[in-house]
């Protein structure tokens, strides 16, 4: 049970997913024998479902209750449904049934958010804190910190070169710091701190703990169980859709490890 | 059984009951339209921001950058001379013929840039879409804006083209102002309607080219309005002369230049321009509304 968690604001309920079903529809390009103009035709004449369109079933039946000042950590197999999950959380993706309610707007943080490639990361983070509804006053006002916090200036100044210019580390790096300039009621982080060197992933965790500090909650899927132990007291295990295991981090962790291990 | 619903022990409340207790709304809701149009207004500066984002990213990397703004129209109209003022030397009853085409060709393509890109608004910018919070109908609007700097600098191309081909300068060019804002906010709402349908049928984009050709030869664009009150009557006519493009085409050409045939008076064109830009504008707004939560799924 996740009740031996102390803190007087633990009551506080910020996030709760009450029983969510996620499907996706998938319209896949033709297959053999699905791709002749012919074979379309026929469809759109009888009305049946074209055949490249097909359903999976993402997460099954997932219910449980985040609260404020909590950082959770998503842990399961690739494939498991983890990143699902955010997006429905962060209301990206419709459930399918059940429900999920949130204080304020969630916020997801992918390391594969794309910005705008062929502009200079000055103006992407501009353009990314308006996008996230600051003031004018307020982005410019934190410019700076965010480009520090990214440290893509330490080998000279990279902020003014376009953003296809930066390494995959680089450009995930500047992400992380123009999400976490916001304060979020609650912040979904996948998979981004796992990418930038040790130095950056102390300064992310050390960011992602005054996140906490601030009342939010902090969601964070990672495959590193070192970044999951460091910063998420407690872990929710997911195995295809469905939840195996709730509670303090220590005790979840070892369960999937043995589990992994079999 | 792992245990899911850490509330139901302790309170006995369901989950929906505690989410409600503690004001917490559902993902995915939709906002009523004038919180809806709030939140837009809100975020005004993004709008702004990504239009001068989006001009500079798809100029950033050509040499000239910014010039082609002024450039793009210029050969527009010197390809019109070439053809029709040089080697046809068509009149076909206009007499100032070049004049007359280029403000067609340029209104016309306002509208025209404005449908093709606003209808990628959504499905060219998932990873934005599926990365932030914002208004979703940012983008169609942003896009739109985009058009609306690339027409200002054709305007005044247009201008130098007119009076360079002898038209006076009269106080009816003031009307350009007027027209060329209905005419935007007629196009916004013609990009948000497309951004949403772009969104949920892909296919449509493959119509759009043929869809555009078809409104350009009904629009009188390539030749004088006349041609119609020539050869159609009745209904027909009524039913191509209600065409909004020919309507703006006809009101900025009646604006611009001395003696210009038009499909009816000034007073019917300017009141059919104000509904039009009313019925789209807002029809467009509210159609893109009702698919807010939906975009960037899948």
């Amino acid at each position: 049970m996740a009740d031996n968690m102390t803190g007087s604001d633990r009551r506080d309920p910020t996030v709760i997913v009450d029983d969510a079903h996620v499907v996706y529809r998938i319209q896949q390009s033709a297959t053999p024998g699905t791709g002749s103009p012919l074979a379309s035709f026929k469809r759109l004449v009888t009305g049946t479902k074209p055949a490249t369109m097909r359903e999976v079933h993402a997460i099954k039946g997932v219910s449980f209750v985040a609260y404020k000042g909590e950082a959770v950590g998503l842990i399961g197999t690739n494939g498991s449904g983890k990143s699902t999950l955010l997006r429905a959380i962060a209301g990206l993706l419709p459930v399918e049934r059940g429900a999920i309610y949130a204080a304020g707007q969630p916020s997801l943080l992918g390391v594969s958010a794309a910005l705008m490639n062929d502009l200079p990361g000055e103006r992407n983070v501009v353009l990314g804190c308006l996008a996230m509804g600051m003031s004018p006053a307020e982005v410019k006002s934190k410019t700076k910190d965010i480009i520090d916090f990214s440290g893509i200036n330490e080998r000279g100044d990279f902020s003014s070169l376009p953003m296809r210019t930066y390494s995959s580390g680089m450009g995930a790096r500047l992400r992380f710091a123009i999400a976490a300039a916001k304060q979020h009621d609650v912040l979904l982080i996948d998979e981004a701190l796992a990418t930038g060197d040790a130095k950056f992933r102390r300064r992310s965790e050390q960011r992602v703990r005054d996140l906490r500090a601030q009342a939010g909650t902090v969601f964070l899927v990672s495959h590193s169980e070192q970044s999951i132990r460091d910063t998420c007291e407690r872990a929710i295990w997911l195995e295809s859709g469905l939840i195996r295991a709730d509670g303090p981090t220590d005790d979840v962790l070892k369960e999937y490890e043995a589990y992994v291990k079999r | 059984m792992p245990q899911t619903a850490v509330a139901d022990s302790e309170t006995g409340l369901t989950l929906k009951e505690l989410a409600r207790r503690h004001g917490l709304s559902a993902a995915g809701k939709l906002p009523s339209l004038p919180e809806y149009t709030r939140q837009l207004w809100a975020y005004r500066h993004f709008i702004a921001s990504y239009a001068n984002a989006k001009v500079a990213s798809s100029l950033g990397k050509t040499r000239l950058g910014v010039f082609w703004q002024v450039l793009t129209p210029l050969i527009n109209a010197a390809v019109y001379y070439l053809i029709f003022g040089v080697i046809l030397n068509t009149k076909s009853g206009v007499d100032n013929f070049v004049a007359y085409l280029c403000t067609g060709v340029f209104i016309f393509g306002f509208t025209q840039s404005t449908v093709s890109a606003g209808i990628q608004a959504i499905t060219g910018n998932l990873g934005l879409i599926r990365a932030l919070h914002f208004p979703r109908g940012s983008l169609p609007l942003a896009i739109t804006m985009v058009e609306v700097r690339n027409t200002l600098a054709s305007l005044a191309v247009l201008m130098v083209i007119v009076v360079g081909f002898g038209e006076p300068i009269t106080l009816e060019w003031l009307l350009i102002v007027p027209i060329f804002l209905l005419q935007a906010v007629f196009n916004a709402g013609l990009a948000l309607a497309g951004a949403r349908l772009g969104s949920k049928i892909p296919d449509v984009r493959n119509l759009i080219p043929f869809v555009m050709r078809m409104w350009l030869y009904l629009s009188a664009v390539l030749y004088p309005v006349t041609r119609f009150t020539d050869h159609l009557s009745g209904w027909k006519l009524t039913l191509v002369e209600a065409n909004p493009m020919l309507v703006f085409i006809d009101l900025m050409r009646h604006a611009l230049m001395e003696d210009v045939p038009l499909a009816a008076s000034p007073t019917v064109m300017w009141l059919e321009a104000l509904a039009w830009t009313f019925v789209v504008g807002l029809g467009g707004y509210v159609y893109f509304w009702r698919g807010e939560k939906g975009y960037g799924r899948g």
